[in-house]
């Protein structure tokens, strides 16, 4: 149990930067989730508080000690990585004890230790199986387990669900974000998947070529977009923008408005040609046109009329909905 | 239905063919192997006045004790040990120091790297008979001739293995080591812990090519032993052929070159249970 603290971390790769400086202070049992498309640096950042990487400038700290220069085991830090990275030769208990033994822990504690950890994850079944006779899941929680015996001060997770089919993902988003509860261990979580980073964060960094675009909660990141970015990599389906000249107003900037805030209406000021719908079940989505060609979306109850394909409709919204973002996409 | 039987009639008939192909292949070659069998239990009057013989006489035990024990210039178990030390010796050299270039040039970042995986690649194309001359010197000079070092030293070093390992290593994850790095192993301790574990198949296929390999020597001994005790049984079939007008001694020889098959084909046999449990339950 321990606070991280990142102040201004950077990292190059050669010539390539590829982290322009990044801060936050992670309070102690915090799970942060970072979150961003595929290539913005999410690993590398995480694998910088790993010590896998080395760290360009700036400071790590983990319980206020400064870490950069420290091996990956001396940080008192456990990671979960993608595909497991099970070691293919060990059983399950030898997978989970390696890193125990090679700390010395004496073995009635290593035996102890791993009977817990197998406790909380449903495998005491399966100790003496090898990673291949276990299904995905299984050997997910072993990933797991293994993090959980070292008891370390800081959880890190890189996608770690993202090989799971979509059932499974739900159900282990739900158990990690509870184990991790439980234990009360700080949590890294890193994922391109903004509804994992919705369901499990306290708080969220969305990341957006290696700088973070925004922190806060994920509720405060939902309704309060610091950068069209964010308005748009957050939320399903993603934010509708508009030049506001096609809303008449003056200036370059954009307005975007959230799928689920706009209503179909025949009193709506802004026209928009319906092209297609996709049904739900609970809800339709309805995929339109504007004018000037620009796509809009609008999530309508099932319940409600569908319009036809090629029918012009309006489009309305409350104001107090917008969000304005100025030509750099800053929030304005 | 009518064609499907024809289908199968037809695949049988093909079945009998190719096991029949087979089974002449394997006599043809089985045959010359059977004639040294049999000549190595009749006497040596049997095998010079034709007709050769085709059936196995009832010398067995008199020639194989006769060649085991005092051979035509040493024992033949004598031989057969030595044999035995060289071809281990070699094997699991070449697999010992293959593994750690193997490792090295993999997982560790120094100073012209590249360079070195070349250099080693380079000695594919020096066999040792292309360097025999200059390696005889080398191993004269530090007093090596008639000696155990100085028939497995010049041989232990192996390009084609440390090749192979480097490509086994490269496609561990690169994942497993970082994990590794993680639960705080050192890098030979992942290197003793995980990485050797997983290549146990690997050694097992390259213990049994290496151990033929070293078993079958022969230009290499041939040079440097000139003790009789020192000679290794491949070279040493050769030297029991008299030089001059001695009559040969068929028998013994032919028990001495069924004595030089029985160690590959048994490495070959129980390394192959081995080889094969390796390759069912492999791992990914
Ligand atoms: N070892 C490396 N050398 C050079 N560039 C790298 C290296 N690792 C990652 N990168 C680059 O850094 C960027 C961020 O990668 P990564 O952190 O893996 O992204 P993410 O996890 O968010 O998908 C990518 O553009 C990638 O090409
Ligand atoms: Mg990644």
């Amino acid at each position: 149990m321990a606070t991280l603290t990142l102040n201004n971390v950077k990292k190059s790769f050669g010539k390539t930067d590829v982290i322009h400086g990044i801060s936050i202070n992670v309070a102690d049992g915090e799970f942060i989730v970072i979150v961003g498309p595929s290539g913005c640096g999410k690993s590398t950042l995480l694998r910088m508080v790993a010590g896998l990487e080395t760290t360009t400038s700036g400071d790590i700290q983990i319980d206020g000690r400064r870490v950069n220069d420290q091996e990956p085991m001396d940080r008192d830090i456990a990671m979960v990585f993608q595909n497991y990275a099970l070691y293919p030769h060990m059983s399950v208990f030898d997978n989970m004890a390696y890193g125990l033994k090679i700390a010395r822990t004496p073995r009635a504690e290593i035996e102890e230790r791993v009977a817990h950890a197998a406790k909380l994850l449903q495998l005491e079944t399966y100790l003496q199986r090898k990673p291949r006779e276990l299904s995905g899941g299984q050997r997910q929680r072993v990933a797991m387990g293994r993090a959980i015996v070292r008891k370390p001060s800081v959880f890190l997770f890189d996608e770690p669900l993202s090989n799971l089919d979509a059932k499974l993902r739900v159900q282990m988003r739900l158990e990690i974000k509870a184990l991790q509860r439980e234990l009360g261990v700080t949590a890294l979580y890193v994922t391109h998947d903004q509804v994992e980073a919705m369901t499990m964060a306290d708080r969220m960094v969305v990341m957006n070529g290696g700088i973070a675009d925004q922190i806060g909660e994920p509720l405060e990141v939902y309704a309060n977009p610091a950068t069209e970015f964010v308005a748009g990599f957050i939320g399903s389906p993603p934010t509708n923008f508009l030049s506001a000249e096609i809303l008449g107003q003056s200036g370059d900037a954009k307005i975007g408005v959230r799928p689920e805030h706009t209503r179909l209406s025949d009193s709506g000021s802004l026209k928009a040609r319906a092209a297609y719908s996709e049904a739900l079940g609970a809800e339709t989505l309805v995929h339109l046109k504007c004018a000037d060609g620009t796509q809009f979306t609008v999530r309508q109850d099932a319940a409600s009329m569908i319009p036809q394909e090629g029918t012009e409709v309006g489009l309305d919204w409350d104001p107090a909905n917008e969000m304005r973002f100025d030509s750099s996409g800053r929030r304005c | 239905m009518a064609e499907q039987n024809g289908m199968v009639e037809r695949r049988g008939a093909g079945l009998w063919l190719v096991h029949l192909g087979l089974i002449v292949g394997i006599a043809f070659i089985f045959f010359p192997i059977w004639l040294a069998f049999v000549a190595s239990t009749v006497e040596q009057q049997d095998i010079v006045r034709p007709p050769m013989p085709l059936l196995p006489g009832d010398q067995f035990f008199s020639n194989y004790a006769r060649a085991l024990t005092s051979g035509v210039n040493a024992p033949v178990s004598t031989m057969l040990l030595n044999s035995m030390i060289m071809a281990v010796g070699i094997s699991l050299g070449k697999i010992a120091i293959s593994l750690l270039s193997a490792f090295a040039i993999v997982y560790f970042r120094f100073p012209a790297r590249r360079l070195f995986f070349w250099l080693i690649f380079l000695t594919l194309m020096l066999p040792v008979e292309v360097r025999i001359v200059p390696t005889y010197e080398v191993i004269a000079n530090f007093g090596m001739l008639n000696s155990y070092q100085g028939l497995i030293l010049p041989l232990i070093a192996s390009a084609t293995a440390t090749f192979l390992f480097r490509q086994f290593f490269m496609t561990v994850p690169d994942e497993l080591a970082e994990a590794a790095r993680v639960d705080g192993a050192g890098p030979m301790r992942f290197f003793f812990d995980i990485l050797l574990p997983m290549s146990r198949t690997n050694i097992a296929a390259l213990f049994v090519i290496l151990f033929i390999y070293g078993w079958n020597q022969y230009l290499w001994p041939l040079l440097i032993t000139t003790d009789p005790e020192m000679n290794t049984i491949v070279m040493g079939i050769k030297q029991m052929f008299p030089s001059g007008d001695d009559t040969a001694d068929w028998p013994v020889i032919m028990a001495t070159s069924i004595l030089a098959m029985v160690p590959p084909v048994l490495v070959v046999v129980g390394m192959q249970r081995l080889f094969i449990r390796g390759l069912v339950d492999s791992e990914k």
